[in-house]
Formats: structure tokens, C-alpha cells, sequence
């Protein structure tokens, strides 16, 4: 019964606890026990917090008992990445120099999951300050894919995509500057979405890069997505980038959802059938555009010339935002502080502070930045990355604009390829940048994207596992009731993401 | 470019307040050499006459009333001084209000 009440998705449960079916202590009950039955060999979570959980769940129990009126996410358990702060618990970036800091308040997002009725069961592992599309940079964990133990996750939101993959819990957030929601969804056979830039409030969000950074759900369905996107969207006075009222519009992502659009026309680029994507990944992108096609779709054939310089543009605009953003830890107002010898002095605080708190890609990640933005590059490289971002943003327009031609949004691969080994591409750090080459530019453009399982590498994996393969759909900004839709109608032809991994149990 | 020259990488770690060692500083200057050079491949286009985009929104400065937060009925961001200080590694409520830092005025600070 436990794994029955864990296998269900959020909008089941929800459904289930409201009409006293379901106990929420039981829902957190179950979440709890598939964690501790699992999570030694899966590693997903850094924090659980069994008590504070169990409580919270009995007061829902309570007040549904007493008949009153309970939010949208009633009683079901969920978990947050560890780089959105909450003012219980910790929350550590996954890096030594936080590993014991404690947030004097809570994300916007986690107030509003909270306030509608959701129950935090833990903190989940990532790379460094969301650095990383492995969970391979994580300071404090190791996470692998439920799907093939001796594989990643994907990353940065690593154990957020493996918790909910391993059905550990129905929803979990993620951050995502350059892939980090999509590319571990696609790896782990989950549905995974990045909202428009200004959606979702930032606020608490520990910041890498912030004019590319989104918070969004991680799900098992693509109705769970809608009603999670539901509680989170909306402007918040305290993210001064997040979109005021009108731009937002309405926020009933749930409302229509099974509706399918009619007319619909999907932009497939011609640069997505890449020579480095592995098989299984033209494989999916065939498989659905077969299913749109079934389903009544135009599909059209797009050009998005600038895609091959995304990772270009990101790898300079992302670090030059996180070197800038990095520089608060200090050594002096957060976290840890070298041990300093006579003779030294406050550079040398801050320097060895630094060194000693900030893991390999972190540094890698702020040294690249500083050179980007330092006197003498700042034209060569800054400045021509903002002026390619105008141009990558200029090929989205065309395709959603385009007189008699637009497409309601793109559908291109998630990944290159299933989830690789871990350790694979540990010491090559662009090998490992090229993961993204199919995400970074949503976040460059601003654009929502969703990925949503697509099938499966067969026997791909080290013990002749399936592996999952993702496809991605992009839209136009503050567009996620019609991308959601678009990808709800994929989900209901296909059932792909019932399957559950071998690890499952 | 395929390696940056090892006082390059020194140059930067400075500015970024890294303190390095000799290893790290040839292992990073393989590899950002390695990104760096992919970079270069931005070079090939067009841009004259782009206008730089700095960020998604059109950046428009909002004015708010000038009252302390939480009394336009939002959530107060305010924090008391012993928030601040137990973030701190060399705080906590032993110190506050105050955090201890090593001596930074009355000699040559190193930067």
C-alpha cells in the first residue's frame, strides 16, 4: 500500500488526501519509507526532515478532518534542490562552504508550496551552485540515475530528477541557468520544466547566473508540472526580474490542459538532427513528431543557425554573472573561514577561503568569468556574448513570429544522448559543457522549455538497462499554458512516463 | 588559443581571490585554454550593428515607496542583526551586532 501511495503522481494524491482516501501522514509515510529503502543506493537527497515532515502532515490531516478549506498541494510530500533556501534545515549549494549554513528565511517559491499545502520532505543533492550537468561536482553527495547505477543523473538538479525518477517523491524543484531542470529530466525519464525568465520569483534562489537563472518543477507527469507551475508562478515584489501581473496573464495552467491545440505547428530545426546525437535521441525526436503528426499537427522544418553558438555565449555570459555573483562568499559574512597564520592578512582571508570553500568547477567556473569580464577581453568576449544571446534570441522570434509560417513552439532533442557513466567526462570540462548544447539557449532567449520522455535507448545501458531519452519543446515567452498543453498531448498519445526504473522497489 | 599561460592563470586567480597552487594552476590553464579556444568560434559572426542583450526583460527601473519592507503588505525581508551574524563564521550571538575580521586599516591590505 505504501508503494502504491509513493507511486502515485501529486495530482492522484492530492485528489486521494482531499477526499480523506489518503491520509497525508500516510503519503509522507510512504515518500519516507521509499527513501530510506532506497536512497542509500541512489543518493538523491542531502537533507530529510522526517519530523518536521510527519507534523506538517498531520495538521493537513487535522485540518481537513475539521473540514477547511486546504491549498492546491494538499499533504503531498515533495523536495527541494539545496540551493533554494529554506529557513529550516540547511542549505548548503552542495558546497563545503556552505555545508553548515542555515538561511534566516525561506524562497518565495518554497513559502507559496508551503502555504498551498505541500509537505517538504527533504533537500536534494546537485552539482556546486548548480554548477555542473552531472551531480558529479557535488561537495557533499553522490548521486546516480535510478535507471543504471553506475550512471549520472544529468545535473545540475541531479537528485531532484533521481528522486523523482526513483518515485521517492511526486515533485521536486530545480534550478536551471543552462539545462540544469531539462537535461537530468531527460537522463532520468521525467518531466521537466523552465518556466519563462520572470515567472517564477528567484527570490531565495542562492544566485549563479541571473539574468539566465529560473526555478521549476520536476514531476512524473506533465499535469503535475502544470499544477506545481500553478502554486510557484506569478510576480513577487521581492525578485525585482520577476514579470509584473500583465505580463504574466493567467496562471490556470492546469485548466485547459487536455485540451489539445488545434491547428498546432511545431518547429523541428534542421540543426537538431546533429551528427553527435546518439541514435536513440533521432530515434525519440522521430517518435514524436510521428505523434503530432498522428494527432493532427503541422510540423515544420525551422532553421535556428545560431544554436551552435549557445554554448559559446553561455560559457562566457555564465561565469562572468557567477563570478560576480560568487564573490559574496568572502570568508567573512557566510559560511567558513580559513585559519589564518601570523602574518597574513585580509586578501589572504578572502583567497584562502576561497580555495579552501569552493570546489574545482567553482573555481574554474569564477576564474573564467574574471578573465571574460577583465581589462583588455571585456569587448572580445563579453560584449560579443551579449551581442550572439540578441542573435540566438532574433532566431526564436523569427520561428514564433514568422508571417504565415509561425510555430506555436520548437520540438528538438532534450540531450545529445541517455545518460553517460559517471566519471566519463569528469576530467574534460567542455566535453561535459556540450551536454547542453540543446538547452542553453532557451535560457539565453528567456523562453520556457519542457522536457518530456520520449522513449528509450534500448539496452544501452552497463547491464544491458533501458536508458531514457527526453525530447524538448520550446515556446514563446510566458506562453506555458499552450507549451504545456502542446506537451500534455504527446504524454497522453505515448504513456512513456509510466515506466519506472529496475531500481524502483 | 589552446593553454593560457600559467602567469595568466596566476594573474586572474588573483583577481578572483583564489589562492592557488602550482598544480591547480597548470591544471586550469589547460583547461580554461580549452574553453577558451571554443569561444573563439563566436568570432565567426556577424554582429555589427547588434545591440548587446544583457538580460531576457528589458531591464526598466521600478520605483517603490521609500517605507521599510513589510508595510506594503508583502512578506518582510527584514533580518535582526543576529540573522546576519549567525551567517557568519565569525559571528553568531557571542559577538553581535558585530562579526570579527582581521585588521584591514593602518597597513598595506595586500590588494
Amino acid at each position: 500500500m505504501s508503494g502504491a501511495i509513493a507511486d502515485m503522481t501529486i495530482g492522484a494524491l492530492r485528489a486521494e488526501i482531499a477526499a480523506r482516501r489518503v491520509s497525508s501522514e500516510a503519503a509522507v509515510r510512504a515518500s519516507l519509507d521509499r527513501m530510506s529503502s532506497m536512497d542509500g543506493r541512489v543518493g538523491a537527497f542531502l537533507q530529510v526532515f522526517e519530523e518536521r515532515a510527519l507534523e506538517r502532515a498531520r495538521s493537513v490531516d487535522r485540518a481537513i478532518g475539521g473540514g477547511e478549506r486546504v491549498g492546491a498541494l494538499a499533504g503531498a510530500p515533495i523536495a527541494i534542490k539545496d540551493n533554494i533556501c529554506t529557513s529550516f534545515g540547511r542549505t548548503t549549494c552542495a558546497s563545503r562552504f556552505l555545508e553548515r549554513y542555515e538561511s534566516p528565511f525561506s524562497a518565495t517559491v518554497v513559502r507559496r508550496l508551503e502555504d498551498a499545502g505541500a509537505i517538504i520532505v527533504g533537500k536534494t543533492n546537485l552539482d556546486e551552485f548548480a554548477m555542473g550537468s552531472s551531480c558529479e561536482n557535488s561537495a557533499l553527495g553522490k548521486t546516480v540515475n535510478p535507471w543504471d547505477p553506475t550512471r549520472a543523473p544529468g545535473g545540475s538538479s541531479g537528485g531532484s530528477a533521481a528522486a523523482v525518477a526513483a518515485r521517492m517523491v511526486g515533485l521536486a524543484l530545480g534550478s536551471d541557468t543552462g539545462g540544469s531542470i531539462r537535461q537530468p529530466a531527460g537522463l532520468t525519464g521525467i518531466v521537466g520544466l523552465k518556466p519563462t525568465y520572470g515567472r517564477v520569483s528567484r527570490y531565495g534562489l542562492v544566485a549563479f547566473a541571473s539574468s539566465l537563472d529560473q526555478i521549476g518543477p520536476m514531476t512524473r507527469s506533465v499535469g503535475d508540472a502544470a499544477l506545481a507551475l500553478e502554486v510557484m508562478a506569478g510576480s513577487d515584489a521581492l525578485d525585482s526580474t520577476s514579470a509584473d501581473e500583465t505580463r504574466q496573464g493567467s496562471l490556470r495552467f492546469t485548466q485547459e490542459l487536455e485540451r489539445p491545440v488545434e491547428g498546432l505547428r511545431l518547429g523541428v530545426p534542421r540543426e537538431a538532427w546533429s551528427e553527435q546525437n546518439h541514435p536513440a535521441v533521432n530515434a525519440a525526436l522521430k517518435g514524436a513528431i510521428e505523434v503530432y503528426k498522428r494527432l493532427g499537427a503541422t510540423i515544420v522544418e525551422i532553421d535556428l543557425p545560431n544554436l551552435k553558438h549557445g554554448i559559446a555565449a553561455y560559457y562566457i555570459i555564465a561565469p562572468a554573472e557567477a563570478s560576480s555573483n560568487l564573490a559574496r562568499f568572502d570568508g567573512v559574512r557566510y559560511g567558513r573561514r580559513a585559519k589564518l597564520t601570523d602574518g597574513e592578512e585580509l586578501f589572504d582571508l578572502y583567497a584562502r577561503s576561497r580555495a579552501e570553500g569552493f570546489g574545482p568547477e567553482v573555481q574554474r567556473r569564477i576564474m573564467l568569468g574574471t578573465y571574460v569580464l577583465s581589462s583588455g577581453y571585456y569587448d572580445a568576449y563579453y560584449l560579443t556574448a551579449l551581442k550572439a544571446r540578441r542573435v540566438i534570441k532574433g532566431d526564436f522570434d523569427a520561428a514564433f513570429g514568422a508571417a504565415g509560417g509561425a510555430v506555436h513552439a520548437v520540438l528538438m532533442p532534450a540531450t545529445p544522448g541517455p545518460a553517460f557513466k559517471i566519471g566519463e567526462k569528469a576530467n574534460d570540462p567542455l566535453a561535459l559543457y556540450l551536454e547542453d548544447v540543446y538547452t542553453v539557449t532557451a535560457n539565453l532567449a528567456g523562453l520556457p522549455g519542457i522536457t518530456i520522455p520520449a522513449g528509450f535507448a534500448d539496452g544501452a545501458g552497463t547491464k544491458g538497462e533501458s536508458l531514457p531519452v527526453g525530447v524538448q519543446l520550446i515556446g514563446p515567452a510566458f506562453d506555458e499554458a499552450r507549451l504545456l498543453r502542446i506537451a500534455r498531448m504527446h504524454e497522453a498519445a505515448t504513456g512513456w512516463h509510466e515506466k519506472a526504473p529496475g531500481l524502483a522497489g | 588559443m589552446s593553454e593560457l599561460s600559467a602567469d595568466a592563470v596566476r594573474k586572474v586567480a588573483r583577481l578572483a581571490r583564489l589562492a592557488l597552487t602550482d598544480e591547480q594552476v597548470t591544471r586550469y590553464a589547460g583547461q580554461m585554454g580549452g574553453v577558451l579556444g571554443y569561444i573563439e568560434r563566436l568570432k565567426e559572426l556577424d554582429l555589427e550593428g547588434v545591440e548587446p542583450m544583457t538580460g531576457p526583460v528589458d531591464a526598466r527601473n521600478r520605483m517603490d515607496e521609500d517605507v521599510a519592507s513589510g508595510e506594503r503588505g508583502e512578506v518582510s525581508t527584514r533580518l535582526g542583526p543576529t540573522d546576519v551574524t549567525r551567517m557568519a563564521p565569525e559571528g553568531g550571538d557571542r559577538l553581535a551586532p558585530f562579526i570579527s575580521v582581521p585588521k584591514v586599516l593602518g597597513e598595506e591590505s595586500g590588494s
